[in-house]
């Protein structure tokens, strides 16, 4: 009996010993290396699955329409005609009229945060800044559909019709749901993200930079201005095309008050309208398969690429800012 | 910029002056910039919490939303299917993003581990409603019927990155000698991750987990095309299931007041989960920070 253990054992041990001599480590480890390896090729096996699925389900829109899908107006399952061209009018509009607003204000907080604010209440409003970015997209919606579009549709419009009419953003009629509650929205949503990026680019630039120049007898602002911003000018451009990518994508705040309806695209931001991704979050539900469900994939699809793209830049841009700078790179 | 730095001349001059007001006009932008921030914050928060609480009560987690806006009511069934998707997305992205923020600290150099932290870190960046497009061409098309795993494996997608990168993050910081000890006393390399390693770095993966599980909690997009919603108990996860996030969305534009009444609930529980959460999360990275240093 006893002797039959040893026997087994010392097999066993053989055999651990022949795995670790043959591959150069112990069984165990091997396993787990497996198991690790395994799991990290399911993951890239999602990603390369979705970019797959997206462009293999597209295939039937992209092979009828072509690039007419990118300009044509119609979107009407009852004929068989897809085009996405007021829903990437829509995408766009309402991300520029987010970036134009968001940019500065989201800046100047990061500014704030890094150069004047008193020491002790950094972080706490760093903290709250962050915390901006963590609200559920529904609750933006619900604020917006409840609260801002009403607003706008009896106070806010009609005033900026009253003193800003002449210029043609603030014309025709008014809906409070629209380009312009969906763009005000995004404002608001992708502020966090431009803020975080922004200061942290500039918490990076030498503190000997500052400080040189504040024993030149600059300004704080001329601080910033010729010593903190040219450091971090790439970095911040990065924040701004992340902050892109995440207005170009946002679903359900957009969706809840944009509208939803096709409009002849016109420059007056009182229109509804709607974006590729609420196009999606709008129609899936009556999406028969065939062309339907395919015009929705390659609405989808559109919008991956876009954000693949920005976030592959911003992602360079940021990188390439913290390579870049080493204490007496470029002067100032 | 001004280079004459006479000590003869008014220390006030023209152009000192316009130099100031610059910068008063800047510090007053920048305050107003953060103060429009945090306050639009602030105002988010007290206004969902001050409409949400009224409306908050036992019914609400316990009983099914009434037919046509009749009174009572409440919103169990979002709950506990947003329990029930959380659950999904934990068990299907959490030991893939572990492994992979494992691999991507202990094992991964070269080429194709940038490849892998590349592509994880693209992940991140795509806009939610592109996994729930993926699980709904994969998984509901082909079943013909909405469901909660088509939810959960939408939901688990989106937490894979969010852990990985988190327990990179967290493994980095555990110290290299406590992994030369650890060998140096004859414990293989597996050993070493899993009763060494690991451990030191506890309480960041569990901070990672919190975190990813928040995020998810308050995704509607993807869960529009794969879990659908229902206004009836579900616990089947191949039927369509609701969820808090999509419930406060189809009440939100109820023409209803009580059904609105009840978004402002369900809005309300979101951001309480969120603020919880949030801020776990911050005193456990403060408190591992201290403790690595």
């Amino acid at each position: 009996m006893q002797q039959q253990v040893s026997v087994s054992q010392s097999s066993i041990q053989r055999s651990v010993a022949w795995v670790t001599r043959r591959f150069g480590r112990r069984p165990s480890d091997l396993l787990f290396r497996g198991v690790t390896f395994l799991m990290v090729l399911i993951v890239l096996g999602l990603v390369v699955g979705v970019a797959w699925v997206l462009v293999t389900s597209s295939m039937p829109t992209i092979e009828q329409f072509g690039f007419s899908f990118l300009t044509n107006q119609a979107f009407d399952p009852v004929h068989n005609i897809y085009g996405v061209e007021p829903a990437i009018f829509g995408t766009l509009v309402t991300s520029a009229f987010a970036m134009i607003f968001a940019i500065p204000i989201g800046v100047g907080a990061a500014i704030f945060l890094v150069d004047f604010c008193p020491r002790t209440l950094r972080l706490p409003l760093a903290f709250f800044a962050d915390l901006l970015a963590a609200v559920p997209s529904v609750i933006f919606g619900l604020w917006g559909f409840l609260i801002l579009a009403p607003w706008l549709n009896t106070s806010g419009e009609p005033w900026l019709a009253q003193h800003l009419g002449f210029l043609p953003f603030f014309q025709g009629q008014y809906h409070g749901l629209g380009l312009l509650a969906a763009g005000i929205i995004l404002t608001i949503m992708v502020l966090p993200l431009i803020i975080a990026v922004s200061r942290e680019v500039m918490l990076v630039v030498p503190t000997v930079q500052r400080e040189a120049m504040l024993a030149l007898g600059a300004t704080r602002w001329e601080v910033i201005r010729y010593a903190v911003l040219p450091f971090a000018r790439i970095g911040i451009l990065g924040g701004i095309i992340l902050a892109l990518g995440r207005a170009l994508g946002e679903t359900m705040a957009v969706t809840m008050v944009i509208g939803n309806q096709a409009t002849r695209p016109s420059a007056s931001l009182f229109d509804t309208g709607y974006t590729l991704a609420s196009v999606i979050a709008n129609q899936f539900g009556e999406a028969t398969p065939g062309l339907f469900l395919s015009a929705l994939l390659e609405a989808g699809l559109i919008i991956f690429i876009i954000t693949l793209i920005t976030n592959f830049l911003a992602r360079w841009l940021i990188t390439s800012l913290s390579q870049q700078h080493r204490p007496g790179g470029r002067g100032v | 910029m001004n280079t004459t730095a006479n000590p003869f001349q008014s220390r006030w001059s023209a152009h000192d002056l316009r130099r100031q007001a610059g910068n008063i006009v800047v510090i007053v932008f920048a305050t107003a910039a953060l103060l429009l921030a945090v306050g639009m914050l602030f105002y988010l928060l007290f206004y969902v919490l001050r409409q949400g609480i009224q409306f908050i009560n036992l019914d609400f987690f316990t009983k099914l939303p009434t037919p046509n806006g009749e009174p009572g009511g409440g919103m169990g069934e979002a709950v506990q299917g947003t329990l029930i998707l959380l659950g999904l997305a934990s068990l299907f992205g959490v030991p893939l993003g572990l492994f992979t923020g494992i691999y991507l600290s202990e094992f991964g150099r070269g080429r194709f581990a940038n490849a892998v932290r590349f592509l994880v870190d693209m992940l991140t960046g795509v806009p939610t409603i592109i996994f729930g497009l993926f699980a709904w061409v994969l998984i509901v098309v082909p079943q013909q019927t909405f469901s909660g795993l088509s939810g959960g494996v939408a939901l688990g997608i989106i937490v894979i990155p969010i852990v990985a990168r988190t327990t990179e993050d967290v493994l980095s910081l555990v110290p290299k000698e406590m992994r030369e000890a650890s060998l140096a006393l004859g414990a293989t390399e597996a050993r070493t991750i899993v009763r060494v390693v690991l451990p030191a770095a506890l309480s960041g993966i569990i901070t990672g987990i919190l975190l990813s599980l928040a995020r998810v909690a308050g995704e509607t997009a993807p869960l529009l095309m794969t879990a659908f919603g229902t206004t009836f108990w579900n616990t089947d996860i191949t039927q369509p299931i609701d969820a808090l996030t999509l419930r406060v969305f189809v009440f939100t534009e109820s023409p209803y007041q009580v059904q609105i009444n009840q978004a402002y609930a369900g809005a309300f529980v979101l951001i309480t989960l969120i603020l919880i959460a949030s801020f776990a999360v911050r005193w456990a990275t403060g408190g591992f920070k201290r403790r690595g240093r």
